[in-house]
């Protein structure tokens, strides 16, 4: 019996999840279908990549350039074992472009702006200031979510290209200037081995990031129930299942990139 | 008399089994003032959801202004809905605009054609009809006190000149000073506004006696008295005696 009822929790946490993701696409398919709908959201957008996009701009920063010095002297001790210290460059350079960067850019993102839409929406929703604008004759879907995810979409690669950069800056100081290997040949290596298409597949994982932690939030915070405690409890979520999509999807999206490169003939 | 809104047989049940609404009729007049009462669980915000188009009936027929709302598509009825001007329990302000922000919010989604200044000119008029002073106008809502708070919703809620204009619960958890401060100015935007058909949903039964053109009681998911307020006084139906009398008694 107690088996039975354990298959049966079991099944009802399948059934529920995947009725969860099927309410998820509808929401998002319903929401970004309004962002090529009359009247234009253009300035929404643009408030939401102020707040996404540049007040991220520190943190990634800051987090970017740590990043690249603790990885560069981790690939340099590893490295120098097997006498490959000339390679810490272009490792350093393939891992944060195709990887770190996307992945760390997307879990501090999802944490910041994600955490803070998916409370707002929450908040908005139990001061019933949702419902004023449903009444007001106002698409709440136009108006408050397609932008929000259309802003993350956008903003994400502009903050992994900042990561890239910045972090290919703290691994350049750490490996020429503390452990002082030749300046010339770790540029010169990153050159051979970094191509335009590793920069780019992370570009494309982090827009993609962008649209996962954009959905998840904003889904979270437009349907919160129960006043304080459940914005509490939709941001949380909202974070949470952001971060864990993030990581879970990056694999199976490196492998889709890679697959398609193999088949463009450029693997 | 006209009616502005004609509930016919409205049933509604959220599970399958439970009927919240279980046949409701009633006939809102025109240009009157109405106000829904009742106990706590009979049915009066899910009836205004309903008047709203926010929910739809398991069966029965809603009519608003003559147009059946439950059959509206989806971007017809958030069109539709610009004939109405709501206040909310919580006045409901978006806490990152100014208070003439809020109010002029209706006029630049819905009345794009009007130039920014007329919509500055027409949100400050409705913002003096309901009585609040100039130099609120660039404070945010948090800055303002909760009378003022709620001036602010009524000023938006008249932004767009409704047809049909809803308190839901106006009062509630409000001081007494403040509560008739709330019911006069409820009555006021009323006389002053002709034509305008005004629903308030309430707890408070002294309020909507003396304020309301109109009354219904609801009870169980249906209309168990409508009437003018002297109809109610002289109800010999027990709840309705017995909610007149825990009322009066309650002011």
């Amino acid at each position: 019996m107690q088996k039975i009822n354990k298959i049966n929790s079991m099944v009802g946490a399948v059934r529920n999840f995947i009725n969860e993701i099927g309410m998820m696409m509808l929401f998002f398919s319903s929401s970004v279908r309004l962002l090529f709908v009359k009247p234009s959201r253009f300035s929404e957008i643009v408030k939401h990549m102020e707040f996404i996009g540049n007040k991220s701009v520190g943190i990634i920063t800051l987090t970017s350039l740590f990043t690249g010095l603790a990885l560069s002297f981790q690939v340099y001790l590893g490295f120098k074992i097997v006498n490959a210290v000339n390679m810490v460059g272009p490792t350093v350079a393939l891992g944060i472009t195709r990887e770190l960067g996307p992945v760390l850019t997307g879990l501090i993102v999802a944490a910041r702006a994600g955490g803070a839409m998916a409370a707002r929406l929450g908040t908005m929703r139990v001061n019933e200031q949702i419902d004023a604008l449903d009444v007001m004759g106002v698409n709440t879907k136009q108006y408050l979510i397609a932008p929000r995810i259309a802003a993350a979409i956008v903003c994400m690669p502009m903050l992994t290209a900042v990561f890239d950069f910045v972090a290919m800056i703290g691994s350049y100081f750490l490996v020429v200037h503390l452990v002082e290997l030749d300046e010339a040949i770790f540029l010169q290596k990153i050159r051979e081995t970094l191509e335009m298409r590793h920069i780019i597949e992370g570009l494309i994982k982090s827009a993609v990031f962008g649209l996962i932690f954009g959905l998840i939030c904003t889904y979270r915070g437009f349907f919160t129930t129960g006043g304080a405690k459940g914005v509490g409890e939709a941001t949380n979520r909202g974070v949470v299942m952001s971060m864990v999509m993030i990581i879970v999807l990056d694999y199976f999206l490196s492998n889709m990139i890679r697959m398609y490169f193999i088949l463009q003939g450029n693997g | 008399m006209d009616s502005a809104i004609r509930i016919i047989d409205v049933k509604k049940t959220f599970d399958g089994n439970d009927f919240v609404l279980k046949g409701m009729n009633l006939d809102i007049p025109k240009g009157a003032l109405t106000a829904i009462i009742g106990f706590s669980g009979t049915g009066k915000s899910v009836m205004l959801k309903h008047i709203l188009g926010l929910f739809k009936p398991t069966s029965g027929k809603i009519e608003v202004l003559g147009t059946d709302i439950a059959t509206l598509p989806p971007d017809e009825l958030t069109k539709f809905r610009c004939h109405f001007g709501v206040l909310f329990q919580s006045a409901a302000l978006f806490d990152d605009m100014t208070v003439l922000e809020n109010v002029c919010f209706p006029l630049l989604e819905h009345r794009r054609e009007i130039p920014y200044k007329k919509v500055i000119e027409i949100a400050e008029e409705k913002l003096r009809l309901v009585g609040l002073d100039k130099k609120h106008f660039q404070k945010l809502p948090n800055q303002i006190s909760g009378g003022m708070q709620k001036r602010t919703g009524l000023a938006r809620a008249l932004a767009l000149d409704p047809e049909i204009l809803i308190y839901d619960e106006p009062t509630t958890g409000l001081d007494p000073i403040l509560t008739e401060m709330v019911d006069n100015l409820i009555l006021e935007t009323h006389k002053h506004i002709k034509g305008t058909t005004s629903i308030m949903v309430s707890h408070d039964l002294y309020a909507a006696f003396r304020i309301a053109d109109y009354v219904a009681m609801l009870d169980a998911g249906r209309v168990l008295l409508f009437g003018k307020p002297e109809d109610f006084y002289k109800s010999e139906i027990e709840l309705v005696k017995r909610f007149v009398a825990k009322g009066m008694k309650h002011q």
